[in-house]
This record gives C-alpha cells, structure tokens and sequence, in this order.
C-alpha cells in the first residue's frame, strides 16, 4: 500500500494547525486588552482537535437516500468560548492581560512540540525511504 | 494562514496603542495652555477602540469557526471630553477677560499618567506577541529539513 500521509502523520498536523489559529486567538484578546466591551474568547482545545481528526463522532447527517445532499462532516466549527472574567472591568472588558498571556506562552510551547512531533515524522519517512 | 494573521493583529494593537499614547501626550502637553474664552480653549482628547472585524466572505478558506472572530483592534474615533474647563481668577494674566478670568484644560494629569503607564503595557505586550509569532513561524518554515 502506498504511503499514506495522513496516516503516517497522525494527528499532529492538526494539532499543528489548531495552535496556530489559537495563537491567533490569542493574539486578537491580547489586542482588544483596552477595547471597551470586547469578550475574551478561546478554544477548548481537546475538543476541537477530537472534531478535526475524526476520532470522536458528533452528529453526522445520515443519507438514507441516494439523492439527499451529502452532509459535511463536522469540522473545526466548533463555537469559539467566552472567557468567564475574574474581574470583570467596569467598560464591560473581559480580558485579564495576564491569563492571556499565560496562555499564549504555553500555546506557543506546545505549538513547539507539535512541531517537533511533526517534524519527526517527516524524518522518520525520509529515513525510510532513503533506506540508510 | 492564522500565523500570518497574528502579524496584523498584534501590529493593530501596537498602532492603536501608539496613537492612544499619543493623544496623551498631546493631552499633558497642553494641560497648562490657558485662553481667554471657553471655545477656544483646548479640551481633553480620548481614543476609542473598537475590535476589527473580519469580512466573512475574505478568506473563503478561513475555518467557519474563525470567520466570526475580530481581527484586531481599530480606532474607533477620537473623542473630546465632555467635563467643564477649569476657570481661574487670574487678573494679571495677559490672557484674562474682561472678568480677570482665563480657563485652564479639563485635563486631568494623574488620568493621564495611568493612560500612558497602560498603554505602554499594551504596545509591549503586542510586540513580544509579534516576536512570539516570528519564532514560530521561523521554526514552522524549517518542517521537513534533517
């Protein structure tokens, strides 16, 4: 059988793609940290990554018939979250500078590790087929 | 491509930032310029931000779950404050009216010191964003190399 990529690459390509549109995220409440009214938001992030690779099933259309339109597969559509504030400010801001903060250095982390188990990957297959 | 993006998020907050530092320091700077009239007298000005929302129809490939988020932060417009000047009696003034009185700014120079320490905060938190999201991207560019 030939090589699969996203077989031989797991999950970690997803996984990859999801911290960089968390970083994003991120980015976008460190940003708005003064706008009046702006709601922090993020991603339960296990969640999502289940959705994206298919390892956990949420509600699928079923075709009963040959003619009914094909349902999409659940995506990465998955609602963006509020942030509960710990204080909350009184212009109705909920983003605390430092949780975001917090949470951006350790995304940025495991994007790292993502992207060295991806990397590693790519190795393990160059190796094999290289032979040596 | 969201690390692309996060340049343009963290580089509208650094100019939102810069632009609210200054109006405050235009602010402090004119905290003490009296006139002889209320009218012309210089008033307070404040920057409002606003968050920067992205056209649904952009990136048609953009995840459906992104399409709805902000991107960024834009500067809504700059407003005056509303408070009342401050008239001094002040006869030796070479400003002062008819009445001996001149009108100070309704500047309020411990507000503006908290304005300037916070925004200067903020523009420092968007650029380690921005050096955060070189690094990563720098290291995503490398994928596949031995």
């Amino acid at each position: 059988m030939a090589i699969n990529f996203s077989n031989a690459l797991g999950m970690h390509e997803q996984a990859l793609m999801l911290r960089s549109q968390r970083t994003s995220l991120l980015a976008n409440n460190i940003a708005n940290a003064n706008t009046p009214g702006f709601k922090a938001r993020d991603m339960d992030f296990a969640s999502v990554l289940a959705q994206t690779s298919g390892q956990q099933s949420s509600v699928r259309v079923t075709r009963t018939n040959d003619r009914h339109l094909q349902g999409l597969p659940a995506t990465a559509s998955a609602e963006l979250m509020y942030r509960v504030p710990s204080q909350p400010s009184l212009d109705g801001n909920t983003v605390d500078e430092q949780i975001e903060n917090a949470a951006f250095a350790r995304n940025a982390l495991e994007h790292q590790a993502s992207f060295q188990f991806l990397n590693g990957k790519f190795t393990g297959l160059t190796k094999a087929l290289k032979g040596e | 491509m969201s690390l692309m993006q996060v340049f343009d998020i963290a580089g509208s907050g650094m100019s939102a930032q810069s632009l609210r530092l200054n109006t405050t320091a235009s602010n402090m700077a004119n905290a003490n310029s009296a006139s002889s009239s209320a009218e012309q007298t210089y008033r307070a000005r404040h920057a409002v931000f606003a968050p920067m929302m992205q056209a649904a129809t952009k990136d048609v490939f953009a995840d459906a779950s992104m399409q709805q988020s902000a991107v960024g932060v834009r500067v809504a417009g700059v407003v005056e404050d509303a408070r009342p000047l401050q008239p001094r009696y002040e006869p030796g003034n070479p400003m002062a009216n008819e009445q001996g009185y001149v009108f100070y700014p309704n500047v309020d120079i411990v507000e503006e010191m908290t304005n300037m320490i916070s925004s200067s905060r903020s523009f420092q938190m968007n650029v380690d964003v921005m050096a955060a999201a070189r690094t990563m991207m720098q290291r995503v560019m490398t994928l596949g190399q031995a």
